[in-house]
């Protein structure tokens, strides 16, 4: 696919409200999440007088900086529940949002390079299965002839030993599907409010009453945080604590170049990711620095270990050149699995700990968080993963399939 | 990357270390006394602050010892490297959000 093939860069989609005084719920945190939050609450819940509250711009922070891979081949029946239930969303939102955002099904490749990733793997194909996902185990082989710049070679330090494959898995242009969302907000009714930081919460009680904000006070009879990597800062704002680290996570693209990567590869032993996106430019990642971090940016030995690693597996990419590097501030758990639902402070609602892999989920995310606010109980995909788990050990870990690879 | 100045061994590349987290979080003292709400403060909630950092760190490759730091999660700056069991140092000023090293 080529550049002319992408959407026009589109006009001004919403309008830059002055905050009301009171509104019926505010989402902190103008993201993918925050976003398809306050969609859902419209469309579903009929709630309309609400706001999406913004410290930067909208879809300025991880919105903007993850590697767009959407898929749902998570091993736990409770995390295939809510990332497959993404999924078909993903596949009916260009229509129904009216914006087609590119979502591109090229399936998903995660490597296996030693015999542990192997059992691993085909456990985990199995378990997809069950739950209604589509997967696949494939050889060398059939790997080749999906992805045929990947050097399957036995002459390399961790020969490809086969890998899962799920078809529906792909990418899609992520600060469109923002905008998108942010279109419909508009249409909807809710006020979308960028540059307005939240600096205190008003509360009557345990009851949060209102928001404080860089732009004055807002009353609001619910609150829901959507703020990655902030959250904790936000939490402690309003009085609680959670099991969140913040850690930075980087990425980087290479100079455009001519399509040769059909599919979006992952390799968790050898560590890097890498799809090429719509316009051209290949698009790599890895896991998060070690270091917690609010800098948004981390440290070069990382970025220098994935692109080793990536020109071992694509010999092809040896001569590409690094065109740019960022990071974006990621909310990290301990199992490896977001925490979503009610908080210790009555009317207020937490959606965090997505740590490295929140994009795919955006849709699932914001139907069941609004679900969550509007009842003020847990939705059913949204259930398992509430704060409580930490307390009952009812932990979903899910570092198999998420610690390094989104 | 970081450039850690290990009490025992001098100033050496971040590859050298491993992260050990928030720093001062002792073992309960009567372990048999918690409820579930405590073990899971101290198992899973550890301090996010935004700010000046108290936090382990091993030499793995060097001296293999742990020592603490003080480390601001914005900037990244170093402010100070104290021995474990010591206590932390006071903080003089924490830089401004946003600066940058």
């Amino acid at each position: 696919m080529s550049t002319h093939q992408l959407p026009e860069h589109p006009d001004f989609l919403w309008r830059n409200p002055e905050p009301k005084s009171s509104y019926d719920a505010v989402i902190v945190g103008g993201g993918g999440h925050g976003l398809a939050t306050a969609y859902f609450l419209a469309k579903n819940h009929g709630m309309t007088n609400i706001a999406v509250l913004e410290k930067g711009w909208l879809a300025g922070g991880n919105m903007a900086r993850n590697t767009t891979i959407i898929r749902s081949n998570y091993l736990w029946d409770e995390s295939a529940a809510i990332y497959e239930h993404a999924l078909k969303l993903w596949e009916i939102l260009p229509e129904e949002l009216e914006y087609d955002f590119l979502f591109s099904q090229r399936g998903v490749m995660n490597l296996a390079h030693t015999l542990g990733d192997v059992r691993e793997s085909i456990r985990r194909v199995g378990a997809n299965k069950l739950n209604g996902v589509d997967a696949e185990w494939l050889d060398p082989q059939q790997v080749k002839e999906l992805c045929p710049i990947l050097n399957i070679s036995d002459n390399i330090r961790y020969p490809v030993m086969g890998a899962t494959y799920q078809p529906r898995a792909g990418i899609a242009k992520h600060d469109h599907v923002a905008w998108a969302f942010a279109r419909k907000c508009d249409e909807l009714g809710v006020d979308i409010i960028q540059n307005c930081e939240v600096t205190g919460f008003v509360k009557d009680g345990n009851r949060v009453v209102g928001v404080k904000t860089n732009r004055g006070n807002i009353n609001t009879e619910k609150v829901g945080l959507c703020a990655a990597g902030h959250s904790s800062v936000l939490a402690e704002m309003a009085g609680f604590r959670l099991p969140i680290q913040s850690h930075p996570l980087q990425a980087l693209v290479s100079e455009l170049h001519e399509p040769v990567h059909p599919t979006v590869v992952m390799s968790n032993h050898v560590h890097v990711y890498v799809s090429q996106a719509h316009k051209g430019e290949l698009v790599m990642g890895a896991g998060v620095d070690s270091y917690n971090g609010y800098g948004q940016r981390g440290s070069f030995h990382v970025i220098e270990h994935q692109m080793a690693a990536a020109v071992e597996l694509f010999p092809i990419f040896a001569r590409a050149h690094v065109l740019r590097t960022w990071g974006g501030i990621v909310d990290t758990t301990l199992d490896a699995s977001p925490i979503v639902g009610t908080s210790p402070v009555d009317n207020m609602f937490v959606n965090c700990g997505w740590g490295t892999g929140g994009f795919k989920a955006t849709p699932a995310a914001g139907l069941t968080f609004a679900h969550t606010i509007a009842t003020g109980t847990p939705h059913k995909l949204n259930k398992p993963f509430a704060l409580e788990r930490f307390e009952t050990g009812a932990l979903i870990d899910e570092h198999g399939a998420a610690a390094v690879a989104h | 990357m970081l450039l850690i100045s290990c009490p025992n061994c001098g100033s050496r590349d971040e590859t050298e270390f491993h992260y050990g987290g928030q720093a001062h979080v002792p073992y309960p003292e009567n372990p048999n006394d918690l409820n579930d709400r405590e073990w899971a403060e101290f198992l899973f909630y550890r301090d996010n602050t935004k700010g000046a950092f108290a936090e382990r760190w091993l030499h793995s490759t060097g001296c293999r010892q742990w020592f603490n730091m003080l480390r601001d999660t914005v900037t990244y700056d170093i402010q100070a490297v104290y021995p474990m069991g010591a206590p932390r140092p006071a903080t003089s000023t924490t830089a401004p959000e946003g600066a940058t090293k």
